[in-house]
């Protein structure tokens, strides 16, 4: 019921931030509507960061505490992770073309890494599938996250190097948070997207989880009745 | 004796069996080897015949074909040991799990730096690069390429070792967890090509040799796991 609740709200939030950002707040005076992109575009890039940390925290705990509803979180991480840096990278495009000129800059840090963290989430999941056995498919999950996680800062690091440094993170720097260049609207809508988008995070992270609950219970519940049925031809003969 | 004497033993008793085990049926390095000649070859074709255009893109040529024959050759290294159960055996040895590693690394580390070396030479032949005014930052920069894919080599060849589909799997994970190494391997070595005329060779190494500690690290915490149920 509880979580029904918040699907709700994620969903009423998501609808008026999109109202918002379309239709109240102003296009940029430099960009036009391509920069409205940005609002769900840095949303979706930070849920791909957050999911990504969760998954790798959740095989950490999976390593430590062998138990298997870690796993579930874990596989909630990627999934909604990988379709959230599918949305970023999509969002990211779509407004590099005109801003840009092109659908992919090889000069942006960002872009490229994040390319590449979709390849090492998808390859993730694949594991996942290949995998029978769910407290082996736990582990091998959980290390591929964790080593995953750890290549994520060595990568963006040396991506950064190898080309000249473009558009800026624009949060991150505590100044421009304390002093935003953009009118205060532009910040409030950007804010208010990311709370949106963190909900449905929040909302979709609890679905999946319990998903993933009741598909392991009924593997359970096949094995054992592959057992029972080895069993009672046995019996019977 | 100390115990990290012990481990290093260890591992070097397992590097020299699967080193004994190469040179008997060199099954890793002949054939990846081949593997990576062919690919030059077609890099060749794909870019050719303009030798000033190839002479420049061999870095990358170079690193691309190394990796790519990586992945073949700690494949073929870790299929050595599903043989017979071999696996289970190495498992249930009674000593530590990153000694286990690091024999296992160092092994696939050995057949990388005669992968790297061998393919700097071809390098140098067929896209008319002068290796040899430059030898050392190259041979510094192959040495620690090799260390990193065979760091990570053996922790993902241990991971799909056992799938079915290991050798769609084993590229999917590894290549995009290398792309640093690749992007660290290929500038050092067109800055050590062009005399390092911007200084930035040293940075290069650096962020090499701090790729390997990491994944060595992250490597040698893990494999226990994968042996006992991955």
């Amino acid at each position: 019921m509880k979580t029904r609740v918040l699907g709700l709200v994620a969903f009423l939030t998501v609808a008026t931030t999109t109202v918002i950002g379309l239709l109240v707040v102003p296009a940029d005076l430099n960009q036009g509507d391509a920069q409205r992109i940005m609002y769900p575009h840095v949303a979706s890039a930070w849920l791909a960061y957050l999911s990504f940390g969760v998954t790798a925290v959740a095989g950490i705990g999976w390593l430590w505490k062998r138990d298997l509803r870690m796993d579930s979180v874990a596989l909630a991480g990627a999934e909604i992770g990988v379709m959230f840096t599918f949305f970023a990278i999509w969002g990211g495009m779509m407004w590099g073309r005109p801003i840009w000129g092109v659908f992919w800059q090889w000069e942006d840090p960002r872009l490229t890494t994040t390319a590449l963290l979709l390849a090492l989430y998808v390859g993730y999941l694949l594991l996942r599938r290949l995998t029978d056995d769910p407290e082996r498919r736990a582990t091998r999950a959980a290390i591929v996250g964790v080593v995953a996680a750890v290549d994520i800062p060595i990568v963006h690091f040396s991506v950064e190097w190898w080309r000249g440094l473009h558009q800026t993170a624009t949060i991150a720097s505590p100044d421009r948070v304390l002093d935003p260049a953009a009118p205060g609207i532009f910040v409030l809508t950007l804010l208010g997207t990311v709370g949106a988008f963190t909900l449905t995070w929040g909302y979709l992270m609890i679905r999946r989880y319990q998903l993933a609950q009741l598909s392991l219970a009924r593997e359970e519940t096949a094995r054992l009745d592959l057992l029972m049925s080895v069993r009672s031809a046995e019996v019977a003969r | 004796m100390s115990a990290p004497i012990i481990e290093a033993r260890i591992a070097l008793a397992i590097a020299r069996k699967d080193a004994v085990a190469e040179l008997r049926g060199r099954h890793a390095t002949v054939s990846t080897l081949f593997f990576a000649a062919i690919v030059l070859l077609l890099f060749g074709f794909a870019l050719g015949p303009d030798s000033a255009r190839l002479a420049d893109a061999a870095p990358g040529l170079l690193w691309l074909a190394v990796v790519f024959a990586g992945v073949l050759a700690v494949n073929r290294l870790h299929l050595l040991e599903t043989d017979d159960g071999a696996l289970e055996q190495l498992a249930l040895y009674p000593v530590p799990r990153r000694a286990i590693y690091a024999g296992k690394a160092l092994g696939g580390v050995a057949v990388m730096l005669v992968l790297g070396l061998v393919v700097l030479g071809a390098v140098g032949v067929l896209f008319a690069v002068d290796i040899g005014s430059a030898w050392a930052p190259l041979l510094a920069t192959v040495v620690l390429g090799a260390i990193g894919i065979g760091a990570v080599g053996t922790f993902y060849a241990a991971v799909t070792v056992r799938l079915r589909a290991r050798e769609v799997m084993l590229p999917l994970l590894m290549l995009p967890v290398l792309a640093p190494l690749l992007l660290g391997a290929v500038k050092a070595t067109a800055a050590a090509l062009a005399g390092d005329p911007f200084g930035e060779l040293g940075a290069w190494l650096q962020l090499l040799a701090a790729f390997d500690v990491i994944m060595i690290v992250a490597g040698a915490a893990t494999y226990g796991y994968l042996l006992e149920d991955g």
